[in-house]
């Protein structure tokens, strides 16, 4: 591997996340509203008469949460706490920090997607790999049709009906959640048999959606690597039909994957988000919906910015491993 | 004018005689052999059929809560049904399938021509412009679009409307357009006809305008598709997360609803069957039409459905 192509991909990293925590600092403040004000405003008006002292408050909260300084030392904070993973405290659970919150829902977002996104590119893949060789069974080029409609739509769609026909109608799944209401989460195999069984749905929309692209394009590729000539000259050379499958169609049709999987996992994530909101599923989308609905600025802020340096990170280990599987990128500057 | 656009401009015009007949006829053996192209532009004709037919029978008004008694299952009257907040879900249809094809509309139009103008200027020019420009879509498509968006829908929130909408989701939806444009135009100005129109004394812009843009009009239009379609998903995607224009019957303001007040598990199918098809219709119309779009911009890529 040559050293500038490391140092570039890195390079690359460092400025996602500052651009990341940039827009976090500055997006929001264009609008010129007053978080603290606001969020004060609408609990006084909750509770009835407290409107006493309220312009003190606002002071003292200002005063605590740093936002009555000028706005670069604003900023240089901001950057400050953000390389120190400190999100500050969420505004509407007071007393909890934002990243504790983070942490807790994490675990769920990231299961979950690893695994459909894996299961969906290597099975997606092979799919797409037997569509294009000859010697394949027939039956196979019609399950094309309806992976590819379903490719068209988003994730969140697929699950409305999944939750309507597995559990609602045949009740074969639970409705909504990661785990039984009033079981708490622990490293148990029962609870983690529970956990398994309340994401089936919501792991199953986003892997019916994601097979039929996977295919697709594999499909393209093994036709376009099947014309080569190394693969006319490796059947010309009497080898057998599965090596050239496996080491020469599949091998070299899977570079142009392994690229697109790094291009798309935005879209992954944006789209597991709301499956979670569908499914109120405990991970970060869910967290992030909530967030929204109560007006609780830190923890959408936190979340943004975890999850674009979770996928400037992903995209890093994937442009590290891309040399170890195309080898001539070693020789090629980068 | 270099010899091979002439020889192109003269066997084009051979075939003049009985042209309409034929012409449609070629459209039709046309469509038989990009079959998607065809059951695309069908699903998004019905669509279209089902929005005008609705507007002739149907009081559109009654999109707004409160225009019949709530929760009611389809009947003569009602074909839709109901809603929590009595809206006229016929009414929602005919009125929000426009309106959410117009956000994707417009701001797939914002983000192609943005998009466009930039892959143009970058891919032609080359230099530190292209370095510029490559640098920021390659980062930018890192960071995914909805957050950006959110970060945005939640500072103007309740004032968002929907042509607000499809300006900020058109923002940003440039970069996906410049990146696979900007690798077409490499590829086509390396050709013959381009490098002749340089040399016979062409300035750069009327090379651009002249040379590349009507070679790649397949391909832009194929692109114009798929940027329409990530756009109305941006925007479904907002209005579903709660920061969509509350006021309006879109699409994804009626599964923001559904979701709100949980329809599925109460068992009123009727509130979120036919968004869900409307959107399903439209999502794999789209699709269907890119793929066709792309046989013809790249013939050579069979990806025949």
């Amino acid at each position: 591997m040559q050293p500038s192509y490391v140092a570039k991909r890195i390079g690359m990293f460092f400025l996602i996340v500052w651009l990341a925590a940039t827009i976090n600092f500055f997006l929001p403040r264009l609008g010129g509203q007053d978080p603290i004000r606001e969020k004060l405003i609408s609990q006084a008006a909750l509770g009835g008469n407290v409107q006493a002292g309220l312009e003190e408050m606002i002071k003292i909260y200002n005063e605590k949460f740093g936002l009555n300084t000028p706005l670069w030392q604003q900023y240089l904070n901001y950057l400050g706490d953000m390389s120190r993973l400190d999100f500050n405290y969420s505004i509407s659970n007071y007393p909890q920090k934002v990243i504790d919150i983070i942490a807790w829902a994490m675990p769920w977002t990231i299961g979950l997607l690893l695994t459909t996104t894996l299961f969906s590119w290597v099975v997606g893949n092979l799919l797409g790999a037997f569509l294009a060789w000859p010697r394949a069974p027939k039956w196979l080029a019609f399950l094309m049709p309806p992976l590819l409609s379903l490719s068209a739509i988003p994730f969140f769609l697929l699950g409305l009906v999944l939750i309507y026909l597995f559990a609602f109608h045949w009740r074969i799944f639970p409705l909504f959640g990661g785990y039984t209401p009033g079981t708490f989460p622990s490293m148990s195999v029962r609870f983690f048999k529970d956990a398994l069984y309340h994401s089936v749905l919501p792991a199953l929309s986003i892997i019916l959606v994601s097979l039929g692209g996977w295919a697709m394009g594999m499909r393209a590729m093994m036709i376009t690597t099947q014309g080569e000539d190394f693969v006319t000259y490796a059947d010309a050379k009497g080898l057998k039909g599965r090596t050239i499958f496996l080491h020469y169609a599949i091998r070299n049709a899977l570079l142009p994957q392994a690229t697109a999987l790094a291009l798309t996992l935005g879209q992954l994530v944006s789209g597991a988000v709301l499956v979670e909101v569908v499914f109120s599923y405990p991970g970060i989308g869910n967290v992030l919906y909530e967030g929204i609905r109560s007006g609780d600025f830190y923890v959408v802020q936190g979340i943004i910015f975890i999850v674009i340096v979770s996928i400037g990170l992903a995209t890093l280990i994937l442009d590290l491993i891309y040399p170890l599987l195309d080898p001539r990128i070693t020789y090629r500057r980068a | 004018m270099s010899g091979a656009t002439q020889v192109l401009v003269t066997s084009e015009q051979i075939p003049a005689p009985s042209r309409r007949g034929e012409s449609l006829r070629d459209v039709a053996s046309y469509i038989r052999r990009n079959p998607s192209l065809g059951v695309g532009i069908v699903l998004l004709l019905a669509l279209l059929l089902f929005v005008v037919i609705g507007h002739l029978t149907v009081d559109t008004t009654e999109f707004r809560p409160l225009s019949a008694r709530p929760l009611q299952p389809p009947s003569r009257d009602l074909p839709f049904g109901t809603d929590k907040q009595g809206r006229n879900l016929y009414a929602v249809m005919v009125e929000g399938t426009p309106l959410t094809l117009r956000i994707g509309l417009l701001a797939g139009v914002i983000g192609v021509a943005l998009g466009a103008a930039l892959a143009f200027i970058a891919g032609y020019y080359g230099g530190w412009i292209d370095n510029v420009i490559r640098v920021i879509v390659d980062v930018g498509l890192t960071i995914p679009g909805l957050l950006i968006l959110i970060i945005i829908g939640m500072r103007v929130r309740g004032g968002l409307t929907v042509d607000q909408m499809a300006l900020v989701v058109g923002l940003l939806a440039w970069l996906y357009p410049a990146r696979t444009i900007r690798s077409q135009v490499l590829t086509i100005k390396q050709r013959g006809y381009v490098q002749v129109a340089r040399l016979s004394g062409m300035s750069n812009p009327e090379v651009i305008v002249k040379e590349l843009l009507p070679n790649l009009l397949p391909y832009l239009g194929a692109s114009l598709v798929v940027s329409v379609s990530a756009a109305i998903l941006a925007s479904i995607g907002l209005e579903v997360l709660g920061l969509g224009p509350f006021e309006a019957p879109t699409l994804g303001m009626t599964i923001y609803w559904v979701n709100y007040n949980a329809a599925i598990i109460n068992g009123w199918w009727w509130w979120w069957v036919p968004p869900i098809i409307v959107i399903g219709v439209l999502f794999i119309g789209l699709f269907l039409v890119a793929v066709g779009l792309d046989e013809i911009a790249n013939p050579r890529v069979r990806n025949r459905v």
